[in-house]
């Protein structure tokens, strides 16, 4: 890779970092204020394992994730506008407001769904990676999923499968060290989640989730051996959720031990903002890059606020391919 | 034309369908090995790509189908018999079903799940189960339970087209039923479409699946009795054909649903109260259900068998049915 095309790279990791980042504190604020309805469910402190991820992945290639769905998209190259206006319920959002903040999902850059029941993406990411085997068109499937989904059949089944048929696929376990108030260590009797894939003779790596560099190279790695026919990767990113569970709860579930300030010491973007300008990247440019985010951030939510809400008879509509029908009560 | 059974209807219209479209594919537990014979010679026909033997993974294959049909195939997954899709809720319900609509219409699941419903034959309750009610219970599904050859093949190849997931609930006492099928490869029958199987003036019967042979059974036996049928087959349980089992009733009057499963919120129960919403000012008594009682199935034959539908358990309702009118009238 040339020097500029790698500069390039950087950046756009960084600049998809700071829009994850931006986009969840918004998002974090708007719900406390009652704009956003619904349980939101933000991934700020995980931006490096969203981005690194997504950045070793092909534009075609297949993405699913779960409920804490915000950064996946954003990840993977998806436009902000239509994500914000899921969020409010709009007509514009990129689920036409039927999916809301746990199933923010965008077709167009890969995604084949963010799925809220923990570990039901699995064996869907091992039949999107099945129907491109099938296909010969080269591309895999990557499912994002968290510690607490480690303990459910379907990422089991879903893995195995994967594995007898050597399917293109890359799982990628988000161990943000908590599925919702319970410490993994209370959840899984390993210490880490990778060798669970030992089970499945499959390939796994344990990469630091807050460095970018070293998930995307992890990826890259497996998505290369994935591609190659030789079956299915685990990678096992550690990270962590800085903020509780769900946000505006009103009280934080999560039982933390004084780990959250070594995490928060270890924040991806300010440890990738260090080393860009250790590697001599200006920092104005960064600061230009970071002010141009918050302007994407705010137009999405102009963009949001300004849209419509859908019409009632929009409920009944994707249920089928034709409309199911809506009782009359509804139609005055 | 020679007759073909109800299993070889299934054999051909997947045998056609993996010829004509070659995103069309099979999964599912031991079919390489054809346990039913629906899958007869497939292996060698199509390859071991497009038929696939899978783990005893329900919830993991079925998922799998949706990941595959969203990319672009179509796949026909074969669940065995009806009681293992239990395992696969997760998939079937929170995937299948509501993909589609979660994300706004950018997905799309063209896929079949077919099962076979395994009763009558001590099975005992954990494999004996009639459970398309249970789906019909959630949108998004949509539910074919054909009673006939002809019907077995025309409906499931076009499951197999459609572009929304098909559950085809295959009733193992219907597995021998002949019929003379169409040869012809575009041979279809629209979902959503019921069929009147026997006209009649007195009493409308809306029978399901395997109770569709013993409702016509029963129909010529009260004939005899000089009591006028009608035996509607709705074929399709979701979207349901409201419209023919409404016109039926309308000009009958009078009511009988029968159905194999369960009695409390089955499909005849569905239909029952469809009829009393949309055709109460037609009724001349009460609609009546002949299902099977709310108790689970027992091993023992002699305390099984007597739990189902029988001729003789609608023979007695269309009886009452009869006897009310008197009582009205008299």
């Amino acid at each position: 890779m040339s020097q500029n095309r790698k500069n390039d790279r950087d950046l756009e990791k960084y600049r998809r970092m700071q829009r994850i980042r931006q986009f969840e504190d918004l998002a974090e604020s708007i719900h406390a204020q009652g704009e956003i309805p619904g349980a939101l469910h933000t991934y700020a402190g995980m931006e490096a394992s969203g981005v690194g991820s997504c950045m070793a992945l092909r534009d075609d290639d297949y993405m699913v994730g779960n409920h804490r769905s915000h950064g996946h998209p954003i990840a993977k190259g998806a436009k902000l506008r239509p994500l914000m206006a899921e969020l409010l319920g709009k007509k514009t959002g990129v689920c036409s407001g039927k999916g809301g903040s746990m199933h923010l999902s965008d077709f167009s850059v890969g995604s084949l769904g963010e799925t809220s029941i923990v570990g039901s993406g699995v064996p869907v990411a091992a039949g999107a990676a099945l129907g491109a085997k099938m296909q010969g068109t080269g591309q895999v499937a990557l499912c994002f999923f968290g510690d607490g989904a480690t303990s459910e059949g379907a990422a089991h089944e879903g893995m195995n499968l994967a594995a007898v048929w050597k399917l293109p696929a890359i799982f990628v376990c988000e161990n943000n060290l908590y599925g919702m108030s319970t410490p993994v260590a209370n959840a899984v009797p390993v210490k880490d989640l990778a060798d669970r894939a030992k089970a499945y003779a499959m390939k796994s790596f344990i990469v630091d989730g807050q460095d970018v560099d070293a998930v995307e190279a992890a990826v890259l790695e497996a998505a290369e051996y994935a591609r190659s026919g030789q079956g299915p990767v685990f990678v096992e990113t550690k990270t962590y959720r800085y903020a509780d569970h769900a946000v505006n709860m009103g009280r934080d579930l999560t039982p933390r031990g004084g780990e959250e300030h070594e995490w928060k010491a270890r924040d991806p973007l300010t440890l990738y903002r260090d080393r860009l300008e250790e590697a001599g990247v200006d920092g104005a440019m960064l600061d230009t890059i970071e002010s141009e985010i918050a302007d994407e951030v705010a137009d999405a939510l102009k963009f949001a606020r300004d849209s419509e809400y859908p019409q009632q008879h929009e409920a009944f509509t994707d249920v089928f391919v034709d409309p199911v029908p809506m009782p009359a009560y509804l139609r005055a | 034309m020679a007759k073909t059974t109800f299993l070889d209807a299934i054999r051909q219209a997947q045998e056609e369908e993996l010829e004509r479209d070659e995103k069309v594919f099979m999964m599912g537990e031991d079919i390489v090995c054809n346990v039913f014979g629906t899958t007869t010679d497939f292996a060698e026909k199509f390859g071991l790509e497009r038929v696939r033997d899978t783990p005893i993974s329900e919830n993991g294959f079925i998922g799998a189908g949706a990941g595959a049909a969203m990319v672009g195939m179509r796949p026909i997954i074969d669940a065995t018999i009806s009681s293992f899709l239990f395992p696969a809720m997760d998939q079937i319900v929170s995937i299948i079903a509501k993909s589609r609509y979660i994300y706004g219409g950018q997905a799309k699941l063209p896929l079949v799940i077919r099962s076979c419903m395994f009763y009558g034959n001590s099975n005992a309750a954990q494999h004996s189960d009639r459970p398309y009610a249970m789906f019909m219970n959630v949108p998004g599904l949509k539910i074919i339970a054909p009673s006939s050859a002809y019907d077995m093949k025309g409906m499931l190849k076009a499951a197999i087209r459609d572009d929304d997931p098909v559950l085809c609930f295959e009733d193992s006492t219907c597995w021998m039923n002949k019929s003379e099928l169409p040869d012809d490869p575009d041979f279809l029958i629209p979902l959503g479409k019921g069929d009147i199987k026997k006209e009649g003036n007195d009493i409308s019967i809306i029978a399901v699946a395997g109770a569709v042979p013993i409702a016509l059974k029963a129909a010529a036996k009260l004939e005899e009795e000089g009591i006028s049928i009608e035996v509607v087959d709705p074929r399709t349980l979701v979207p349901l054909d409201r419209e023919i089992i409404c016109n039926s009733v309308r000009k009958t009057g009078r009511a009988i649903t029968v159905d194999p499963a369960h009695q409390t919120c089955s499909a005849a129960s569905e239909i029952s109260a469809t009829i009393v919403e949309n055709v109460f000012d037609a009724l001349k008594g009460p609609v009546l259900r002949v299902t099977t009682p709310d108790t689970h199935l027992p091993f023992s034959p002699d305390i099984e068998k007597p739990l189902y539908p029988n001729v003789d358990r609608i023979c007695a309702a269309a009886r009452q049915l009869m006897d009310a009118r008197q009582t009205v009238s008299a």
